[in-house]
């Protein structure tokens, strides 16, 4: 396997050249033509989702399309889908850290960035589906005059700690390793507000050893926390569906199902996010081939479990003998919702194939397109889970189907667009690739270093 | 190259950070004396009235039943506040030219009722039901305080939900026997204080009142 040695980084990359060329992208005015095209787009479609929100707190959460059977719709879709996406940016800014990836040096403060703004997205769709977002502080336990504590039977309370940690830890992480970096820019800058905006974020960093140390014992610390949050955060999402006991919700196998389904989706849209950091920025020869093969390999490993999920939920189904249990599946085949089912198969399951080809992961159009498919096949995929498990379950006479009105639509599409203009801002405004890591990998590779941590030896001497 | 910030920049960030930290305990501070303030909750507001009734005057000293004047407390969620017909069933014989009853005599000669000001307001998702209380030995005490001693009707207790919930969590320390639901300031005779709480646990069983579980349920008062 020769092969999968490719270079992480061209051998005339040096420390300098790294830092001037990544600094060269956020300190000078200007920005390339397709950012600021992008950008509009995102800010039009953050337009719309602003409209939508507005419009929905405005009328209530009848403007989306919930009935009763179907009293989760697209908000709890939505939530699950962006909470999954972010779980890819945990998974390598923690447990790649861990086990020692060099690989996730170049793309990993993309795929933090990338958590943080999904988990804001999560986060939000939950408090528009409570109808009455402005006492979401009921959820915490505060001393009140209702004498009240939350209820912690109720799934609602489990998503308010789980996607609040998340978020809380995922900021420390992104403000952390962004710090040395943030030092740099200030000694950088020219301008005066550009070197107040740094120097006050970098926190007075000196780049001394003692920060280093210090620096390197923090991430440690909240790898080592944040490791258990890739499995437990979704774990919690999906057991708001398994603990009912609605056929199609109430399968055993839902936890793991759920975090290889975000996990899947989370890698494809940080591969998403390499790619456009690579095509806007022209960071070619920082995030390579390699670096693609590498991001279609995970979504290869984790696509795995869940079309190994999809059969292991269909077996239980029937070996059950539940006639609800089965008749959720055949309601899905063949009943009102049949085409996102089989649209959720053609993505996630034959279209996903095409992961095993390295010529596919290798090219830009070929992963854009699996990874695409990919966001889209999870999206569907938590569609028909959500939806279809509740419009037809035990009595005929409470069944019903439920139409996604077009302000669903729009606030679906409009989050898309926050998403991507809140990153879009990102890499300008910070650096989108982290210098320090990069030198770091950079050195180890000159000298031949093993993928040890040189540091920590050091402090044991 | 010149420093970005000078030394005493570093005085400054710790100066906002403490800053920004007593200001949240602050906040904290003041949001609790707040929301515990009589301001908030309504204690001691005595709402005007059309005519300055004296609790004290016909309860303490003339000792009136509060079922003469509030005849429904018995039968209905609403205790009723009386007509003016029944203020003149003395009224008409007594003080039948104080100044003061003005607004009564008018009341009755045109028809019109008196505008009583509620002093006990509870928010609209929450359903009280007086009878449902006073036939399980709950006092009118316990939610009203001592009429017996306001000249004019005063609001006594916070009756936010913190309140509720005491009672419902516990009800025994409250509760009387029937005929005591209506006196003021009535004590088990013979009944030391740390024999209270079994005596009010055997009045429970005697009305069969509910479990605290379904009493503390939301669907309880929040219908």
């Amino acid at each position: 396997m020769t092969r999968d040695d490719a270079p992480l980084a061209p051998a005339r990359l040096d420390s300098a050249t790294l830092t001037d060329r990544v600094a060269a992208v956020v300190l000078p005015a200007r920005a390339p033509r397709a950012w600021w095209l992008a950008l509009l787009l995102s800010a039009l479609l953050s337009l719309l989702f602003l409209t939508g929100v507005v419009y929905v707190l405005s009328v209530g959460v009848g403007a989306f399309g919930l009935n009763i059977p179907v009293a989760w719709g697209f908000p709890i879709i939505n939530t699950i889908w962006w909470i999954g996406i972010a779980h890819a940016g945990t998974l390598i800014s923690a447990v790649l850290l861990l086990t020692r990836q060099d690989w996730r040096a170049s793309i990993n403060r993309g795929a933090e960035a990338m958590a943080m703004f999904a988990i804001v997205l999560a986060g939000s769709y939950p408090l528009l589906h409570l109808g009455r977002p402005w006492f979401a502080y009921f959820l915490l336990p505060y001393p009140n005059i209702m004498d009240l504590w939350p209820q912690w039977r109720s799934p609602l309370v489990w998503d308010f700690f789980a996607i609040g940690s998340y978020l809380l830890f995922t900021m420390s992480f992104l403000y952390l390793s962004l710090l040395p970096d943030l030092a740099t820019l200030r000694d950088r800058a020219r301008h005066r507000v550009q070197q107040l905006f740094y120097g006050t974020l970098a926190l007075g960093w000196r780049n001394s050893a003692r920060h280093w140390a210090r620096y390197e014992q923090a991430n440690r610390v909240l790898a080592v926390i944040a490791a258990p949050i890739v499995v437990s955060v979704t774990g919690t999402i999906s057991m708001d569906l398994s603990v009912s006991i609605v056929p199609g919700f109430h399968f055993t196998i839902f936890p793991p199902y759920f975090v290889a389904g975000a996990l899947y989706s989370g890698f494809a849209t940080t591969a998403i996010i390499a790619i456009i950091l690579r095509s806007l920025f022209g960071f070619r020869d920082v995030i390579t081939r390699a670096h693609l093969n590498r991001l279609g390999i995970m979504m290869l490993c984790f696509v795995l479990v869940v079309d190994y999920a999809y059969m292991c939920e269909i077996f239980t189904a029937f070996y059950t003998g539940e006639d609800f249990y089965r008749s959720v599946y055949f309601d899905r085949w063949t009943g009102p919702y049949a085409p996102y089912y089989w649209g959720m198969i053609l993505c996630n399951v034959v279209l996903a194939q095409g992961l095993w080809f390295r010529r596919l992961r290798e090219s830009v159009p070929g992963l854009l397109c699996l990874a695409l498919i990919a966001d889209i096949g999870m999206w569907l995929e938590r569609f028909q889970i959500v939806i279809t498990s509740t419009h037809k379950d035990y009595m005929p006479s409470a069944w019903d189907t439920v139409t996604p009105t077009r302000w669903d639509w729009l606030i679906y599409a409009g989050s898309i667009g926050v998403f991507f203009f809140l990153l879009l801002l990102f890499m300008k405004l910070m650096p989108a690739i982290s210098m320090h890591d990069m030198r770091d990998m950079l050195h180890r590779r000159r000298h031949r270093q093993p993928k040890g941590n040189p540091r920590r030896e050091r402090s044991h001497e | 190259m010149p420093q970005v910030f000078r030394p005493r920049a570093n005085a400054l960030a710790w100066t906002v950070l403490i800053i920004a930290a007593a200001l949240l305990v602050v906040a904290v501070c003041l949001a609790a004396h707040y929301f515990s303030s009589p301001y908030y909750s309504g204690v001691d507001r005595t709402p005007p009235q059309p005519v300055p009734f004296s609790h004290k005057h016909h309860v303490g000293e003339l000792g009136l039943d509060c079922r003469y004047c509030h005849t429904s407390v018995e039968d209905s969620s609403f205790a009723g506040v009386p007509e003016s017909e029944v203020c003149m069933t003395c009224h008409s014989q007594l003080w039948t030219n104080a100044r003061l009853l003005a607004p009564v005599r008018d009341s009755l000669k045109n028809d019109r009722p008196l505008r009583w000001q509620r002093v006990h307001d509870l928010p609209d998702y929450v359903h009280f039901d007086h009878s449902a209380h006073v036939n399980h030995g709950v006092p009118c005490q316990a939610c009203h305080g001592r009429v017996d001693e306001m000249p004019l009707t005063t609001q006594k207790k916070t009756l936010f939900m913190q309140f509720c919930l005491d009672c419902h969590r516990n009800p025994a320390p409250h509760l009387r026997p029937p005929d005591a639901v209506f006196e003021i300031g009535w004590q088990p005779a013979g009944v030391p204080s740390e024999a209270r709480q079994r005596y009010g646990e055997r009045l429970m069983a005697r009305y069969h009142t509910p479990t605290t579980e379904r009493l503390t349920d939301c669907s309880l008062c929040h219908q």
